[in-house]
């Protein structure tokens, strides 16, 4: 490490009150060109929140975010846009959009200046890449929860890569984005999303699968009642007390003996007597 | 990029067809409907009490818009140019003010059900065209009493712009626009100014009544130049910066967070919409009643045809509209001649039964 990493997106001291209750405390985070970073923590932890607080869906009650050097108050909306894009939990969807429309919708804001077969290339290319490009002529409300997940991925992939013509450094946010899929799709998502970081993109996922969590990480942000309780890589950041702690189970770590990440049996808790 | 994507060059193949294929349907779907919103419209001209041939409307238009005096002889040509024309250009900008209004609204909330009336502008408007009628008899002397027909419109351009601030500022909290408030609140604000209106009628004496009745019923009737070229420049407005919200309201359709991070400017678009929307039906109220369904009949229908990209459906409602309410007013000339069927009874007779059917279908037009 010769040279300091200038972090493409810092939060500094964050924090956000809704109706009384503090959901954010005091949560400082970098996000780092060409690294992918996981965010866990128990329901209700304020992963969330967090996350739309980086995205400057909400503006926090205190604290500062710098996006590419700038205050993100003082990006406009679709310079934004072009240094990061975001797939929220829940996407619904009110007329019947085809699939082909509701990727498109990526490149159709952003991507104006764009040729019109350039922005076809590109919704092309990301429904391939994300493997839904036989549904395309479909209604997106007629697929599945899964299908439909994935459509939004097409939809991110394409934002990216319009914004590629206007910024170089961006960000990829990712909310639960494996929530309804398989295990063959929910890995062969995470790994376009290590792949989009390997060219470059800073990548911040919110998962609660934490075997998958440690795996696919360089950086993993543990979150708890508002507060991020630690981080760095996951084998040093993980251990026993913090799962108790923070997850309320009573589980212990083993590690897989090649790569040497830690994982989790949750068979373990089943035949222990409850605490 | 590791995925087990299908082979790509024939999905390609398709996904290209696909795409020129819905583009030609766009296409062909504004130029017919243009040429065929231009049919209609030669054809009534023609129609009522004197009845003129299309093609010899057409060569009065055309004689008009060369300057070619020598063939603008003869009653027909006074009917043409002074009643007729508009009559039917008053109907093709009310029409599509009204549908576009409605597509725009069903858009912003996000709600197949959606119409012009929700922004608040026809409870506020009826409110105070019923004032105006009722009591104008009671406070309103001199000349402005003489003017009945000039102080109606005018009232109730006013009541509608009032309601639909007043909705605007109930649901916008620190820079942000709740449609969802706004939705509930208009549907309050609607039954009091219901309420208020209800307790006019009631007060009021037969003659004062009747007019009431009459005006929300809509009509066309009253149409002129000097009404023209006060309403088109408040209605055009709408039809001309309509381009401007389509990839908006695209995007809104994710949601308004989504909207937001596709770098979309989402309480301008909304606030824009808006104020075309309360604009454009404030100035359809006032110059010709309350014309009911064309904002949800015509939307819908190009929904079904061609789909739901707002690129597309708002030039084709805008068409649309103007078509239905010229063909109704066509209908509501021809009826009962030589008087005349309230055009809001006519659009209401296609548009009621056209949203059961719609209710009956639901599965496919609705997100549920």
């Amino acid at each position: 490490m010769s040279e300091p990493v200038v972090p493409i997106l810092s939060g500094r001291e964050l924090s956000f009150v809704a109706g009384g209750r503090q959901l954010v405390t005091d949560a400082t985070l970098d996000l780092v060109c060409g690294t992918t970073t996981i965010l866990i923590g128990p329901n209700g932890a304020g992963k969330s929140t967090l996350l739309k607080l980086l995205t400057g869906e909400i503006k926090p009650a205190g604290g500062r975010i710098d996006i590419a050097g700038e205050a993100l108050t003082g990006v406009p909306a679709w310079r934004l846009a072009c240094l990061r894009a975001v797939m929220a939990q829940h996407a619904r969807l009110v007329f019947p959009f085809s699939v082909y429309e509701v990727a498109s919708l990526g490149v159709d804001g952003i991507g104006r200046a764009l040729t019109r077969q350039r922005r076809e290339a590109i919704v092309a290319e990301s429904l391939a890449a994300a493997g839904v490009i036989d549904l395309a002529g479909r209604r997106y409300q007629t697929l599945s929860g899964g299908e439909q997940q994935r459509v939004q991925f097409a939809r991110v992939l394409c934002q990216l890569e319009a914004g590629r013509s206007v910024a170089e450094r961006q960000v990829l946010f990712l909310d639960e984005p494996i929530a309804s899929l398989d295990l063959c799709h929910q890995l062969s998502l995470l790994d376009m999303a290590r792949s989009i970081a390997a060219r470059g993109v800073a990548v911040l996922v919110v998962l609660h699968d934490l075997n998958l969590a440690v795996t696919y990480a360089d950086h993993l942000v543990v979150m708890d009642q508002g507060r991020i309780i630690a981080q760095g890589p996951p084998a040093r950041t993980l251990d026993d007390a913090l799962l108790r702690q923070v997850f309320k189970v009573d589980l212990s770590l083993s590690r897989a003996p090649a790569p040497g990440l830690p994982f989790l049996l949750p068979q373990q808790h089943r035949s222990r007597p409850a605490a | 990029m590791t995925l087990a994507a299908p082979a790509p060059s024939v999905s390609a193949t398709a996904l290209t067809a696909l795409i020129s294929g819905r583009r030609r349907i766009g296409l062909l779907a504004v130029a017919g409907l243009s040429l065929a919103c231009l049919l209609l419209t030669i054809v009534a001209i023609g129609q009522g009490a004197i009845s003129i041939a299309p093609g010899r409307v057409a060569e009065i238009l055309m004689a008009k818009l060369t300057g070619d005096d020598a063939l603008l002889q003869g009653r027909d040509v006074l009917v043409v140019l002074n009643i007729r024309v508009p009559r039917v250009l008053l109907g093709l900008l009310v029409g599509a003010g009204l549908a576009v209004s409605g597509a725009l609204m069903q858009g912003l909330f996000r709600n197949p059900l959606a119409d012009p009336g929700l922004v608040g502008v026809s409870a506020g408007a009826a409110l105070a065209a019923a004032a105006t009628i009722v009591l104008g008899d009671r406070f309103l002397t001199g000349t402005l009493m003489k003017l009945p027909f000039a102080v109606l419109p005018l009232g109730a351009f006013c009541g509608g712009l009032v309601s639909t601030l007043a909705l605007y500022l109930i649901a916008t909290r620190g820079g942000r626009t709740s449609v969802a408030t706004m939705l509930l609140a208009g549907v309050a604000l609607g039954a009091l100014a219901g309420a208020l209106t209800g307790l006019l009628a009631f007060i009021s004496d037969d003659r004062q009544l009747r007019d009431l009745t009459f005006w929300s019923l809509g009509s066309l009737g009253g149409a002129s130049w000097t009404k023209l070229s006060a309403v088109a420049p408040i209605i055009l407005p709408l039809l001309l910066l309509m381009p401007l919200l389509a990839r908006g309201l695209n995007g809104l359709m994710l949601g308004e967070a989504e909207a937001y991070h596709l770098g979309i400017p989402v309480q301008r678009i909304k606030a824009l919409t808006i104020l075309l929307v309360a604009l454009a039906v404030g100035a359809s109220v006032a110059s010709a009643g309350l014309i009911g369904f064309v904002g949800i009949v015509v939307p819908h229908l190009i929904r079904l045809s061609v789909g739901p990209d707002h690129r597309l459906l708002l030039p084709l409602s805008a068409l649309g509209g103007a078509m239905l309410l010229v063909g109704a007013d066509i209908v509501s000339r021809l009826m009962v001649a030589p008087a005349e069927l309230p055009i809001g009874i006519v659009t209401a007779t296609i548009g009621a039964p056209f949203f059961l059917w719609l209710l009956l279908r639901r599965t496919s037009v609705l997100d549920v």
